[in-house]
């Protein structure tokens, strides 16, 4: 079985989304880390996260955004998640990671954060 | 009610698990976010033991069954490698602003097992690994 998931990116001048179709878990998140890996990600302003069609997320997703937050956040990169499903959001809610990522309801929000 | 699977202690195979967990919940009438929590707890639990009681070794498997009576839901996994997996038990509280700060990866897993299931037990059977899970599930 291949992959659960599947990451495709829309990059404007200053602006990186990566949008997010699938499940991410410990086989699938090798995918997110390798697009989040690249070198060119900190040219941006701002990564935003495209979550509409994130059905899962485990640990080891959560642990691929936690582990290039700081870095991000050290190039002035800012890390937006938005349009996140219930059962997702509650997963970071879970850990109280809520309070630790940027996660807003839509994509005029997340542009605008 | 009851379910059984085995599976190889390959990563690939934890979209089947929680297919199977999906499954068997959605069979009874728990609310979306409850069964996405006790699918999340048992893949959590199911790829420590893939990962790290097994290196992924596709000679090894895992036995789970699942029971379901009234509203208690007993999930038991079994892991037949040789090597006995036991991580602590008490209820994991991580740092994450430090796990920001470093830029770790890992060690989370358990903090929400132990955060979703009601109880959590980890013991030897036959020289092999049990890990046994339980909840009341709520509407």
């Amino acid at each position: 079985m291949g992959p659960t998931m599947k990451v495709t990116t829309h990059p404007t001048a200053d602006t990186l989304t990566l949008v997010l179709d699938g499940e991410l878990d410990a086989s699938s998140a090798v995918v997110l880390d390798a697009e989040l890996n690249k070198p060119e990600i900190v040219n941006y302003k701002k990564v935003l996260i495209d979550c509409q069609r994130l059905s899962y997320i485990s640990s080891a997703g959560l642990g691929v955004f936690i582990s290039h937050l700081q870095r991000l956040q050290d190039s002035d990169v800012k890390l937006v998640f938005f349009n996140m499903q219930e059962k997702v959001f509650n997963v970071f809610e879970i850990l109280g990671l809520d309070s630790l990522m940027n996660i807003v309801p839509t994509q005029e929000e997340a542009q605008a954060a | 009610m009851t379910s059984h699977l085995r599976i190889q202690c390959s990563r690939q195979n934890l979209q089947q698990v929680r297919d199977f967990v999906r499954e068997f919940l959605l069979a009874g009438q728990s609310s979306e976010l409850i069964v996405n929590q006790v699918v999340l707890a048992v893949d959590e639990v199911v790829a420590n033991f893939i990962i790290h009681a097994n290196g992924e070794d596709i000679n090894q498997f895992l036995d789970l069954q699942l029971a379901l009576i009234e509203q208690r839901l007993d999930v038991e996994i079994e892991d037949y490698g040789a090597t006995i997996f036991a991580p602590s038990t008490v209820a994991p509280n991580p740092d994450l602003r430090e796990y920001i700060r470093q830029g770790r990866k890992g060690g989370m897993g358990m903090a929400l097992v132990s955060r979703i299931m009601d109880h959590v037990e980890f013991f030897e059977r036959d020289a092999h690994t049990v890990c046994h899970l339980s909840k009341v599930l709520a509407k």
